[in-house]
């Protein structure tokens, strides 16, 4: 048997110095925003004669003398994406017909453009979305285990539950911010979905690291409970089980992130990294949380 | 007892290969074509159209029916696309109103948004004259209630003095009446026309006109004239409506997301299988089983239900996938302790299903209610993914608990 409760002060620290790391890294580079959220155009083109991203974006400011054209070269389909301004029809309509006539024939793989207001909206819903989960969340462990109060209260449950989902959504989030900064990747609807499945599989763990507890517990005669010991048998006996769980989730999770589209990298991306601290945090942080606050 | 468990699994086994040949009924007869997979724009390309509909002019009582007439008219528009199933629906988010148009597989996108747009949006305007602060008097045009919703047809005619073409149009027989009051109360006076915010013409009424039919006189050609006569016989646009969001993909872009993403789930399946199998041998085969069964008959479900399947929904799938063995894999972890405990090996399965419930309900539930919450406060992708989340978690709670145990009850006796 793993003596993780003695180890304690090691496990949450490395999950402490990640946490701190991710919130710094938001507050130094903050989020790039998608167009679904700041508005704008993404346009997906595929040249014949294959003119490189830079020329493109160049042609283009020149041209219809604009502030900002960021062009992305994507080797997958072996085309280029724009991102622009918010764009009318009709000037979707003048820009493809210079860029036909500057660089040749053109075929659209997708194209996408939103105004402010709905970006205005998704943020909001997506941050309702978020805090809606979480607080569902909460209440539904603190409710499963509101028989369990010796030697900790049942809302401490949901109190160290909540801490651990809001680590393993701040750590992707945090590389998200970097990525964002260092290769200008962002951060849209998908990703803020991506954390959310994070939040749910989080709670998953630890939700059978703690029914155990709550099994043991029950089990045992209330005046020779040791709660750390009996902590440190529990996770220890629902070890493997997380770890091949999160082994069969990260399988699939890879498989699709080699050989998946190329659209949702990042949104698979987020929940790998994502499951991946889960994991570690409800074995090692969850419960040793929970051993810290008992009375 | 046995032989309930022997008939169970039959029946299990049965239900399963109806299930596949009903998913992809191509694997059996590459001609057979049962009710194709709806598939979503991403996948198929096509073009999904957000549009605001103007209601600043429209009293609040009659918005309803005006995006309800709305979006019957672009529907008819849209239908001449020749697109298959085209969607034309009707959203409201917070005071605005929205109308949504989806086109899967329309090769011509900026045709297609000019005649769905191309809208003559009539209306009738009194003059008045606002009083600025120092007196001055400003003539100006003030919107009346009678708009081009109200028309029922409209016909090409000519003056007869002049010999120019001229439209005719006819109001249904509330627009006749409101046509009847508005010319009543503006006698000797002008009542002005406008065409997609164009003053055509202004001309003095003479009297008040009753019959519900109207001419309008302007300067166009014959070929303008037959235009928006045709225009008007379609029905012309209850309200204006400008288009906030476009999202466009190319076929060849989603046939390959399609397709990659459909090896993915393939590939990540096997090694889940591969896995399983390795790791807890015999049991882990049955597992690996279960969860093929599980797959085929979520399938199902979800072409039963005619879930439309966007990339968005493949990938919630495929993870409900890598979550559909988390309770088998309880349940094993479970049994094996059972067993190491020293008892027998039937019985500790038992033991192991009977234990490890109440760790698979908890943990469920709470996806459950995170894929509810995305259903319901979310939109477009989100929604498609949040549905498939939801009914992978049902389908394979239902497949651990009751395939698993099925088929491990007929086979270890």
């Amino acid at each position: 048997m793993y003596d993780i409760i003695g180890k304690k002060y090691i496990f949450i620290g490395i999950s402490a110095l990640l946490l701190i790391g991710s919130i710094v890294s938001i507050g130094m580079y903050g989020f790039k925003e998608g167009i679904d959220f700041a508005g704008g155009t993404s346009w997906q083109v595929r040249f014949t004669k294959k003119p490189t991203s830079e020329a493109v974006a160049d042609m283009l400011m020149k041209k219809f003398d604009l502030q900002e054209v960021i062009a992305i070269p994507e080797p997958t389909t072996d085309s280029i994406i724009l991102r622009l301004g918010e764009l009318t029809e009709e000037n979707h309509g003048v820009y493809k017909a210079a860029l036909e006539k500057e660089f040749g024939a053109v075929e659209e793989l997708s194209y996408e453009t939103i105004g402010p207001a709905i970006g205005n909206e998704l943020r909001s819903k997506a941050a309702w979305a978020f805090f809606a989960v979480l607080l569902t969340i909460s209440l539904y462990v603190a409710f499963a285990f509101r028989h369990v109060s010796r030697p900790v209260s049942s809302w401490k449950y949901a109190l160290v539950t909540l801490g651990t989902l809001f680590h393993d959504a701040m750590i992707p989030l945090g590389v998200m911010a970097y990525l964002g900064h260092t290769q200008g990747v962002e951060i849209n609807t998908n990703i803020v979905v991506a954390v959310l499945v994070i939040i749910g599989f989080s709670v998953h763990d630890t939700i059978v690291v703690f029914d155990r507890i709550r099994e043991n517990l029950r089990n045992e005669k209330s005046s020779t409970i040791n709660f750390d010991s009996l902590v440190n048998r529990s996770m220890n006996e629902t070890m493997i089980r997380s770890l091949n769980t999160s082994l069969t989730l990260i399988l699939t999770l890879t498989a699709l992130l080699l050989f998946g589209s190329a659209n949702l990298f990042y949104f698979v991306l987020v929940i790998l990294i994502g499951v991946t601290v889960g994991t570690y945090s409800s074995i090692f942080v969850a419960s040793p949380l929970l051993t810290l606050l008992k009375r | 007892m046995n032989y309930r468990n022997y008939r169970f699994s039959f029946i299990i086994i049965v239900v399963t290969a109806i299930a596949a040949i009903f998913v992809s009924p191509q694997l059996f007869d590459a001609h057979y074509t049962f009710r194709p997979w709806r598939l979503g724009l991403d996948l198929v390309g096509g073009s999904h159209l957000v549009y605001e509909i103007d209601m600043t002019n429209i009293p609040a009582a009659d918005r309803d029916s005006v995006s309800a007439g709305l979006r019957d008219v672009i529907e008819k528009r849209v239908n001449l696309f020749g697109v298959s199933e085209p969607q034309v629906y009707a959203t409201k988010s917070g005071e605005s109103s929205r109308l949504v148009v989806e086109l899967a597989g329309i090769k011509d996108v900026k045709k297609a948004i000019e005649q769905i747009g191309a809208t003559p949006s009539l209306y009738f305007a009194k003059k008045v004259e606002f009083e600025t602060d120092n007196g001055t008097k400003i003539p100006a045009h003030q919107q009346t209630i009678l708009t081009g919703r109200y028309i029922k047809g409209a016909q090409l005619s000519f003056d007869p003095t002049t010999n120019a073409p001229q439209i005719s149009l006819t109001f249904n027989d509330e627009g006749a009446k409101i046509f009847g009051d508005l010319t009543g109360e503006l006698v000797g006076k002008p009542l002005a026309i406008f065409l997609d915010d164009k003053l055509i013409s202004e001309p003095v009424v003479q009297e008040k006109i009753t019959g519900g039919q109207a001419q309008i006189t302007g300067r166009f050609t014959i070929k303008e004239a037959k235009e928006m006569v045709s225009r008007f016989n379609a029905g012309a646009l209850p309200a204006s409506i400008k288009l906030i969001n476009q999202q466009t993909i190319g076929a060849s872009l989603g046939t390959d997301s399609l397709h990659k993403t459909a090896l993915a789930g393939i590939i990540g399946m096997a090694l889940v299988v591969i896995f399983m199998a390795l790791y807890y041998r015999g049991i882990g085969l049955i597992a690996a089983a279960a969860l093929l069964i599980y797959a085929v008959l979520t399938l199902a479900v979800f072409k039963l239900f005619g879930v439309t399947m966007t990339l968005a929904g493949i990938t919630g799938f495929i993870l409900s996938v890598g979550m559909a063995v988390d309770a088998n894999i309880l349940i094993f972890e479970r049994s094996k302790e059972e067993r190491r405990k020293g008892v027998a090996h039937e019985t500790a399965l038992e033991e192991g299903f009977r234990r490890a419930w109440p760790s698979v309900r908890d943990s469920n539930i709470t996806t459950m209610m995170t894929a509810l919450v995305l259903y319901y406060a979310t939109t477009g992708f989100v929604k498609g993914f949040a549905l498939t989340l939801f009914l992978g978690v049902i389908m394979s709670m239902f497949s651990a608990i009751t395939v698993s145990r099925a088929l491990l009850r007929t086979i270890s006796k």
